[in-house]
């Protein structure tokens, strides 16, 4: 046989795998939450306001969840995104190219520190060092989980965001220069509106990285559901509950290790949107500068 | 006649390599003059000189001084964005900002703290009409920029440049991304706005700056080989490499 065809065939067999292990994530998904909703209403799952599967009184709202990721994971943008966005502005306009050349790497380090390393910081460092001017903090709470979350989401931003403001033709920059605009003003007036999708983009993919980050809030957030707005009480996520039964001795098949595939779709949903949204936008971005 | 501009003993260098060498040159007042050279001779960086563009790159130095209105350009106290704005300049290809139509004329008014629209309705009309579009794009100044043709893109950065009412005009071989008819036009228009500003244009087209400009200087390898009248220049040019330049013998 032809060798060309073995290797082809191996490259499409490699493909083949990606999308077979998605089609099989979703399927074991799909069929393990449906057997969980053909015991729980999705209306009393939707708008139950406790998530109790794992004690007497069972309730299976998934808002306290929800609620705690979303808690956690505004928290970490508002941290990243302005963080984020200035470092992009500052090494595409302002630095030296040999300063960006350095710092630019080193910034990505901070997304290669393994996320459980970021769980005890926020755990040990952060919350204790919060709680020296917070009094009442709990050792449990999303403000220390998020804000550190957020510092490791600062790369995601910061790089995405310098690539997008650098492919922004260098002509438009010598045009706002030659009319007489400030970095300042050429920064904002005309390189942060023409690398606005690639922007968004990065603001997207910061919140999709939040919302599925799992080791920092199982760690540094707590594992009480609580439908609540307040950062210093422990609160669960959704990623956190799942690790939780996950680790727990809930027995194979019963209604509370269904809980977390129920759980998980929800999750799936919230990332499968936001990668879509983003998906749209550099889809849109392409035909523009086309 | 009056001096406009003058450059003085000027030097470029990029590190070790000199791109000038001592370059000394009036442009008069409301007169065209077209700075010509084979590619590499340097005449893009002189033009640059003039706005301060070239400091932006990290390995330039300059020695000698660039007089405008008889006050050196490049001294400590000058503010190098008020300096821009009495200098416009017109790029290699049409580089408009992706914003509407109107947003880019109004850039460099906005720039300046312009807020009022009735002002700054007036003043893109005419830079408009003054590079002469006004025309072809009266009735949709809320579309994109990018919507426009080559030719249409440059005489819109063109009447961005003039929106902002500066004295010089400098441009970077503006016709070169564009075809014959659109060059007509930009050229014809050049040749009006002489009445009001001084233009310094580089070029690699010989008939272009036979046609428009009234001095023509002739660049080689970082030195000014000759500076004359135009017609002096294409009919009885003095030096040989100048004749062997415009005849087209090489470049």
């Amino acid at each position: 046989m032809n060798k060309e065809k073995i290797i082809e065939g191996l490259l499409k067999l490699s493909a083949s795998i990606t999308i077979l292990t998605t089609i099989g994530i979703l399927y074991v998904l799909l069929s393990e939450s449906i057997s969980f909703f053909k015991e729980v209403s999705i209306l009393e799952f939707l708008t139950d306001k406790e998530w109790t599967p794992l004690f007497v009184n069972k309730h299976f709202g998934i808002l306290p969840l929800v609620m705690g990721t979303l808690l956690t994971t505004f928290i970490a943008v508002s941290v990243a995104i302005p963080i984020g966005i200035t470092i992009a502005i500052y090494l595409s306009e302002y630095a030296p190219n040999k300063f960006r050349k350095i710092v630019k790497p080193l910034l990505e380090i901070l997304a290669a520190v393994p996320t459980i390393v970021y769980g005890f910081f926020a755990l040990v460092v952060v919350t204790p060092f919060l709680q020296s001017f917070i009094p009442g903090m709990s050792g449990f709470n999303s403000l220390s989980a998020g804000i550190v979350m957020g510092i490791m989401i600062i790369p995601y931003v910061s790089s995405l965001s310098e690539d997008a403001l650098r492919a922004v033709p260098k002509a438009l920059r010598n045009a706002s220069f030659g009319m007489g605009a400030t970095r300042l003003q050429t920064a904002f007036k005309v390189m942060v509106p023409a690398a606005s999708s690639g922007i968004i983009v990065s603001i997207i993919l910061a919140f999709s990285r939040a919302i599925g980050e799992t080791m920092i809030v199982a760690i540094a957030a707590g594992q009480q559901p609580r439908l609540t707005l307040n950062p210093l009480v422990p609160i669960e996520t959704i990623t956190a509950y799942i690790v939780q039964v996950s680790l727990g001795d809930v027995a194979h098949g019963s209604l509370e290790y269904k809980t977390i595939f129920a759980a998980g779709i929800t999750l799936f949903l919230f990332t499968f949107i936001l990668n879509n949204i983003s998906y749209y936008i550099r889809k849109k971005f392409k035909e523009q500068y086309e | 006649m009056k001096n406009k501009l003058e450059a003085k003993n000027v030097s470029v260098f990029y590190d070790d390599f000199q791109a000038l060498n001592n370059i000394n040159m009036s442009f008069e007042e409301n007169a065209v003059t077209a700075l010509i050279g084979p590619s590499g001779c340097g005449k893009s960086t002189y033009l640059r000189l003039f706005n301060r563009m070239n400091d932006y790159i990290e390995s330039f130095r300059l020695e000698g001084e660039i007089l405008i209105d008889k006050k050196n350009i490049y001294n400590k106290n000058i503010i190098v964005e008020d300096l821009r704005k009495n200098i416009g300049m017109v790029f290699q290809k049409p580089n408009p900002f992706p914003k509407s139509i109107f947003e880019n004329v109004a850039y460099g008014l906005r720039i300046q703290g312009i807020k009022n629209k009735a002002i700054l309705r007036i003043k893109v009309r005419k830079a408009l009409q003054q590079a002469a579009l006004w025309d072809e794009v009266k009735n949709d100044l809320d579309k994109s920029a990018l919507t426009l043709s080559g030719g249409q893109q440059q005489r819109l950065c063109i009447a961005r440049t003039l929106a902002v009412e500066p004295s010089i005009v400098l441009m970077d071989e503006p016709t070169s991304a564009l075809d014959p008819i659109a060059t007509a036009k930009v050229e014809k228009l050049i040749y009006e706005l002489k009445k009001e500003y001084t233009i310094i244009i580089v070029t690699h087209n010989m008939q272009q700056a036979k046609r428009i400009s009234d001095y023509t200087a002739f660049f080689y390898m970082g030195d000014l080989i000759e500076y004359n009248k135009t017609e002096h220049i294409f009919t009885n040019p003095t030096h040989d490499r100048t004749q062997n330049y415009i005849t087209g013998r090489f470049g």
